[in-house]
């Protein structure tokens, strides 16, 4: 990324005021990711798309073990020949990254020998490796679930004494809060070993439909990329299934708009037979597909379906309406792959030569065989390990307040992983020695003012690029990963004249115009509010956000690229979506009036 | 184009002064001209297009003849120096006044008039198009064409021969002239159809192309219309709506709506069309709805399977919403390219994928 130092649409790093009450911010997050005076020499963008609020002190985990694995897997396992790894900072509570590039032909060479001898190796195996990883992370999932999080009673466990052990019990206590943060990395290891080389599948069929169809719809290129039979839509097809299965019993008079997951399953339990059936599906729906978090993974407080039943139970009262209505609640597959089919084709016809034919037959079959991967791994990673993982840390947090550290569990995410480990060695001390921990007075008021300047970071309006602007972006893993080209870098820094002020501009996600009520949600944990026919708007969707779209006339956020959750979901859906929009829930409320233009990736405010 | 050659004995119009739609094909192009002979293969492959028939070259050489017997102005034509404009100016001047002012064969006379009764189908003043159909050959007939004469809004029988009359002298305007005199077209060779249509009352009009004129990507359907009639894209008086469709996804990849202020339409004397300024509550709304984008997408699409070829088309959408083709040519400028593969099959797959991260192959 050259840079141009004389156009400066971008603040410096070393510019970025800090945000008035928030003093101290800093001492939330480690020391390596302040910024520094030279750091105004690179260009960063905010990674909105992973990190769209600010980082409560424990979740910054969240981005420090994450680019340990990717760079790892980049810079020194595979050798990428032009790419490095990502660095980041962190900013009035905001991620901030670059991408590192390599530029010397002749380091380009020494690399490009390593990476010839190691990437085919996956490519040539990669169904085989990819089955070995599901099993892989199954073990490791099993493995975080069985860490156990020491009592500390009052007198250790006899069988320390028994079974002549030799070593008490709160030696646990740091051993296994490390062998949960040392599980959490094995897991973003796991979560990096094939994605890049995905993502380079995708890249060189993008490049070659842009090449051949220079006019053609990035949209339509990822339907033509996308598999049919994903992970992602399964959780909502068990809910479907369990709709179905309560008609079916003549047990659905539980499932009314508002009625709770706990006054459900207590009437459920009063219906005898029947009852016992629909539950012990419910047992199997739930694990593992409940496994599905209500955000992207990156934050504590993304739950999963499995720890607030009310999200998933909350699309039931209508697919048990739907299904008494005739409907069979089935995704259209099928017609879907009939149509991926015809698209294929249709292109390949007008491709000119036979060369150009082989080429693409044999791009698109390489995405094909990654797309598994690509797509699956997020509920193994992002959702179903990271949910287990937020929850045993909750244990942790669970020991700390009762020895009166913090105030409750949930406290415990206001803390690095570093001080975690500081104040359980407070409570191993204070058990071995018979005293009170000392980390009460400690911990509690940075807790208290950790809270605080949480809530006015919020406010904050993030720049969405700080330092010098670069020409252009060449890296293939930006403009893929985070939809972020030269022609978005301009869109960014350009001023808003008076026709854009009634328009946001994003991806077209998927084609379609409709016009409708906008329900804005700040927090994945309010898709309980949104209603039929509301054209929904939020920072960034996954999964777990299935049933709303059948519930949905269109979707519209923040972040996000044409392989996005939304734009997935959008498109199997067939309904509108703009993604990427940077700016969609600040500049619409709830109930305003709006148009969505998902062929052209612009949202229209009508009133 | 050998699509036309299928059926030689409908598309052999012989000697005939008019040749309908219904009976002219492709290869009846050098008695009926490129538009003519495209109008008829069209009209047959069951494409709306308004109807109508050509006035043949040999009804052009019979008229020459009878006003000339002699081939002096051929001759006169043959003579001229291309470096004396004056002479050429005042020759050519001369030779449009004769073809002008003198009455047609009364034979053929009564042959067109006849026809043209036939075409308004009782309404004699029904308006209708005089459109030239040259008889040059493709590469030169853009360039060619733009010299000679299309009257719309064209009504009653008198009208109409005068109308022909104005295209054929059309082929003696001094940038015809000099333009064959460059490219040493032998004069006795040169003839002209003319086309009669049905007008079309358009709400919307404009031209498309099976392929981007701009990037070449033969994915797309490029439309550009603007509201009325479309003589006002053609001579450039309005910046057109533009619309990038995909023939494959049928999605409206790029709409960019610009600002029309001027419409042809029909002339309230009631004879030929006049510029209107558009009011400003249409100026910037689109000029055609997606119905009919999805419309003409599906008109383009079958054009260009016809001749298997890429295409340029004129089209209109009828005050009824009805579309119609005016007319369609192939596409020159990128078919004419050489084409180069954007990628060749490799040994195993991913080596595309080693290749595009090696840092080599960076565009």
């Amino acid at each position: 990324m050259a840079a141009d130092t004389s156009k400066r649409p971008f603040p410096m790093p070393s510019e970025i005021e800090p945000v008035p009450g928030t003093e101290g911010w800093e001492d939330m997050y480690p020391y390596f990711t302040r910024v520094r005076p030279e750091d105004d020499q690179r260009f960063w963008f905010y990674n909105s798309m992973h990190f769209p609020e600010p980082m409560p002190a424990f979740d910054s985990v969240t981005a420090e073990v994450p680019y340990t694995a990717m760079g790892a897997y980049t810079t020194r396992v595979f050798a990428f020949p032009t790419a490095l790894g990502i660095d980041y900072r962190i900013i009035n509570g905001r991620v901030y990254i670059t991408a590192n590039a390599v530029s010397d032909p002749q380091e380009i060479e020494r690399r490009l020998k390593v990476f010839q001898e190691r990437a085919p190796h996956y490519f040539q195996n990669w169904n085989t490796l990819f089955d070995g990883w599901k099993q892989r992370m199954l073990k490791l999932i099993e493995h975080i679930d069985a860490i156990k999080v020491p009592e500390l009673g009052d007198f250790d466990d006899a069988s320390v004494v028994t079974e002549a052990r030799g070593v008490a019990t709160n030696h646990f206590v740091r051993e296994a809060f490390h062998r949960t943060i040392e599980a959490f990395s094995t897991m973003w290891h796991h979560h990096f070993e094939f994605l890049m080389l995905g993502y380079g599948a995708y890249l060189v069929f993008f490049q070659f439909c842009k090449k051949a169809f220079p006019e053609i719809a990035d949209q339509t290129v990822a339907r033509m990329v996308a598999g049919i039979d994903v992970l992602m839509f399964r959780p909502d097809d068990e809910l479907k299934r369990l709709a179905k299965l309560a008609v079916e019993l003549g047990i659905d008079g539980n499932f009314v708009e508002g009625a709770s997951p706990e006054k459900i399953l207590s009437s459920m339990r009063k219906l005898g037979d029947k009852g016992a059936r629909w539950l012990k599906e419910l047992e199997k729906s739930r694990h593992p597909w409940f496994n599905i978090a209500t955000g992207d993974g990156f934050y504590h407080h993304h739950r999963s379906w499995n720890d607030d039943l009310s999200v998933p139970f909350s699309a039931l009262p209508r697919y048990v309406r739907l299904v008494k209505e005739g409907d069979k609640l089935e995704r259209p597959t099928e017609r879907l792959k009939v149509e991926r089919g015809r698209i294929t084709a249709e292109y390949r016809a007008l491709l000119k030569t036979d060369e150009d034919r082989g080429a693409f037959d044999q791009m698109l079959a390489l995405c094909h065989l990654v797309f598994p991967y690509v797509e699956d791994h997020k509920f193994y990673c992002e959702q179903w390990f990271t949910t287990r993982f937020f929850s045993k840390v909750r244990e942790f947090g669970g020991l700390l307040a009762r020895f009166g550290q913090i105030e409750e569990s949930e406290d415990i995410f206001h803390l690095q992983h570093f001080e975690v480990d500081q104040a359980l060695v407070d409570v191993m001390i204070a058990w071995a020695a018979g005293s009170q921990a000392r980390g009460g007075p400690h911990w509690k008021p940075i807790i208290q003012r950790r809270k605080e300047i949480l809530e006015k970071l919020k406010d904050w309006n993030a720049p969405a690029a700080i330092g010098p602007m670069p020409d252009s972006i060449e890296d293939p893993a930006v403009q893929m990963l985070w939809g972020i080209t030269s022609e978005t870098l301009n869109s960014w820094s350009r001023v808003p004249d008076a026709k854009d002020a009634n328009e946001i501009r994003g991806y077209a996600a998927s084609a379609g115009v409709v016009e409708g009520i906008a329900r804005v949600l700040t927090s994945p944990n309010d898709i309980g509010q949104v209603r039929e026919g509301d054209i929904l708007v939020c920072a960034v969707t996954n999964p777990s956000w299935a049933p709303i779209f059948g519930k949905i006339l269109a979707a519209v956020s923040d972040i996000g690229g044409t392989m996005s959750h939304a734009a997935i979901v959008a498109r199997e859906y067939g309904m509108p979506a703009v993604v990427g929009t940077g700016q969609a829930t600040k500049r619409i409320r709830t109930g305003q009036r709006v148009r969505v233009d998902g062929s052209r990736g612009v949202v229209t405010l009508l009133d | 184009m050998s699509t036309g050659d299928r059926n030689p004995q409908l598309s052999n119009t012989g000697t005939m002064q008019i040749a309908w739609f219904e009976t002219v094909r492709i290869a009846s192009r050098p008695t009926v001209g490129g538009k003519g002979a495209s109008l008829g293969e069209l009209t047959h492959a069951g494409i709306r297009v308004p109807p109508g028939f050509v006035v043949t070259t040999h009804a052009f050489e019979s008229s020459l003849a009878a006003l000339d017997a002699a081939g002096a102005i051929r001759r006169e034509i043959a003579a001229l120096d291309g470096k004396d404009l004056d002479r050429i100016t005042e020759t050519a001047r001369s030779i449009r006044e004769r073809i002008e002012s003198a009455p047609l064969p009364s034979p053929l006379q009564l042959a067109i008039t006849e026809a043209h009764a036939k075409l308004c189908g009782g309404n004699a003043l029904a308006p209708v198009a005089v459109r030239s159909s040259a008889t040059s050959e493709d590469s030169a007939e853009a360039s060619f064409a733009g010299q000679q004469e299309t009257l719309l809004w064209v009504r009653g029988a008198d009208a109409v021969l005068k109308a022909l009359r104005s295209c054929w002298a059309s082929l003696y305007s001094v940038e015809s002239v000099s333009y064959r005199m460059r490219l040493t077209l032998e004069e006795s060779r040169v003839a002209m159809g003319v086309v009669i249509q049905r007008m079309v009352d358009s709400r919307a009009s404009g031209v498309m192309f099976t392929r981007s004129p701009t990037s070449g990507d033969p994915s797309v359907i490029s439309i550009e219309g603007s509201w009325g009639l479309g003589s006002a894209i053609v001579s450039g008086e309005v910046t057109p709506d533009r619309f990038v469709v995909s023939k494959v996804t049928g999605e409206v990849v790029r709409r960019d709506l610009s600002e029309k202020l001027t419409e042809h339409l029909p002339a309230p004397c009631g004879q030929g069309i006049h510029a209107a300024a558009i009011p400003p509550e249409r100026q910037s709304v689109s000029c055609l709805a997606d119905s009919e984008i999805t419309g003409l997408v599906d008109l383009a699409k079958r054009v260009e399977l016809h001749y298997g070829a890429a295409q340029d088309i004129e089209w209109a959408v009828a005050r009824d919403g009805a579309i119609y083709l005016l007319q369609s040519r192939p596409e020159t400028v990128w078919s004419s390219r050489d084409v180069k593969p954007v990628a060749a099959p490799k040994a195993n797959p991913f080596d595309h994928v080693l290749a595009a991260l090696s840092g080599k192959t960076r565009s």
